[in-house]
């Protein structure tokens, strides 16, 4: 493999129901957290989980409909949670089972889901 | 048992230079349980993504932190080069290690100092920001700037540094380097400070990747994780090598970032030496289509810089993780457990960068 290991680009689509499932094996493969990341569709939210192992990425992609929750993957990964707080809190991605959930208080935004105004508006 | 109380740490503390806010669970001087809540001072940058350009968000993403400026700039270019297929020229990545490099010191001398102040070691404080001005001053010299610098740019850098400049930057480190020494004998051998910082918030090997911790955070806990043997730059053909503690405490993250500094004055020295003549930028067209996920190793640790394109001159998004992100999990697990009075001591020894966290 090249040195070049920051240009390993590896995104795999999973299927949100099977979240769980990919994750705890990817865990189990010894690969560590590196980020939650939220991307605002239309109709859906685009989440990707980047995690690495000798310095090269593997990204999953997930794509959530609006107004649906996801599972949490801080069972799995406690780290998470700050991901997952974020996301709720300036998305709206709702997380079924987080581990240490803010209840929307993790960022201190003045209007509730800044990034989705669909959602804002659904809200008022 | 005794009573359990919430005392507020934050957002206004003297050892915090931003506001993070933790609701600390205390029983007999003991913290029990760390609750941590952000959001001060959330800037939505990312958002801003949306009215800029993506050549023109180099100067958005440059202003997430004042003190790793330059590796955001970087990161972010990277980034894009890395979407878009440019390769950088030779000079300008040697150029831009250094600058990385230079930007590593000013960050851990500016902690040094902080930390100083945190456990009251005024002259101490006092020293390490008097020797940071000497970096301070070469940033000025070298990009017109001392906070934000503005010359990393898509395809290469802005503004070149002549043979003269670089080798006056050579010395002036290399003059420090025994004021650096003098600094560090007093942060690993005064009795005060070894009081604060050994044995104060342990955080394990297992613990540190558990929590998928990054940076010197990791590092002194005996992790070998740095973004800087993934291939950027010009690390790996400097013979980069990560620098490792194994005792995970508050005077092992501390041990690190001196190191640090020391390496950085050692990397800026050889790539001074074996830099190339040639361009510094080159030229490109067209938008970005497809998405590119790339990191950089910041100061404070691993920083992750993510831009997805649809084929026009916006970017549809960026996402920028920075190290305290990271490093958040391990603060509150290390906080059980600690003594009341060690709290600032380990909020501190995290070096967290709140505008960076919150973007």
């Amino acid at each position: 493999m090249s040195d070049k290991k920051y240009m390993v680009q590896e995104f795999v689509a999973v299927d949100a129901g099977k979240i769980l499932e990919t994750v705890k094996d990817i865990k189990d493969d010894g690969y560590r957290l590196v980020q939650i990341c939220a991307t605002k569709k239309d109709g859906y939210i685009e989440m990707l989980y980047s995690f690495d192992k000798d310095h090269i990425l593997k990204n999953l992609k997930i794509n959530v409909p609006e107004n649906e929750e996801i599972e949490s993957i801080s069972d799995i990964y406690w780290a998470a949670f700050v991901y997952e707080n974020e996301m709720h809190d300036l998305f709206g991605v709702k997380f079924r089972h987080l581990v240490l959930d803010f209840g929307g208080n993790f960022f201190k935004v003045s209007e509730p889901t800044p990034w989705n105004p669909k959602d804002k508006k659904e809200r008022k | 048992m005794g009573k359990r109380t919430i005392i507020p740490f934050g957002p206004q503390h003297p050892v915090l230079p931003e506001p993070i806010h933790l609701d600390l669970v205390i029983e007999d001087e003991r913290v029990v349980e760390a609750i941590p809540s952000i959001g001060y001072i959330h800037r939505g940058l990312e958002k801003l993504v949306e009215k800029k350009e993506y050549t023109e968000m180099v100067y958005v993403i440059e202003r997430i932190c004042g003190i790793c400026s330059f590796g955001h700039g970087w990161g972010y270019c990277a980034a894009v080069e890395g979407a878009m297929d440019i390769k950088v020229p030779e000079r300008a990545e040697y150029l831009r290690t250094i600058w990385h490099e230079l930007g590593r010191m000013h960050s851990h001398l500016l902690w040094l100092g902080l930390l100083a102040d945190g456990f009251g070691f005024e002259s101490l404080f006092m020293h390490c920001w008097r020797i940071r001005e000497t970096v301070l001053d070469i940033f000025e010299e070298t990009t017109g700037g001392r906070v934000i610098f503005s010359v990393c740019k898509v395809g290469g850098l802005r503004k070149d540094v002549d043979a003269e400049t670089l080798k006056k930057m050579s010395t002036q480190l290399n003059g420090i380097k025994k004021e650096l020494q003098e600094l560090t004998d007093v942060f690993m051998e005064d009795r005060s400070v070894k009081n604060r910082l050994c044995g104060i918030g342990i955080l394990s090997k297992k613990e540190a990747e558990e929590l998928c911790a990054a940076g010197p955070v990791a590092r002194a806990s005996g992790v070998v994780q740095d973004i800087r043997m993934a291939g950027h730059g010009k690390y790996l053909e400097l013979g980069f090598e990560p620098i490792i503690e194994t005792k995970g405490d508050c005077y092992a993250r501390c041990k690190v970032r001196l190191r640090e500094v020391f390496q950085a004055i050692d990397i800026i020295d050889k790539a001074i030496k074996e830099i190339p003549d040639g361009d510094i930028i080159v030229p490109f067209k067209g938008n970005i289509e497809g998405e590119f996920i790339t990191r950089m190793e910041q100061p404070r640790g691993e920083a992750v810089y993510y831009v997805k394109g649809q084929g026009s001159k916006f970017l549809e998004r960026i996402r920028v993780r920075t190290p305290t992100n990271a490093n958040v999990p391990a603060m509150v697990k290390t906080l059980q457990g600690c003594d009341l009075a060690d709290v600032p001591m380990l909020v501190l020894t995290i070096d967290p960068c709140i505008s960076c966290t919150e973007r």
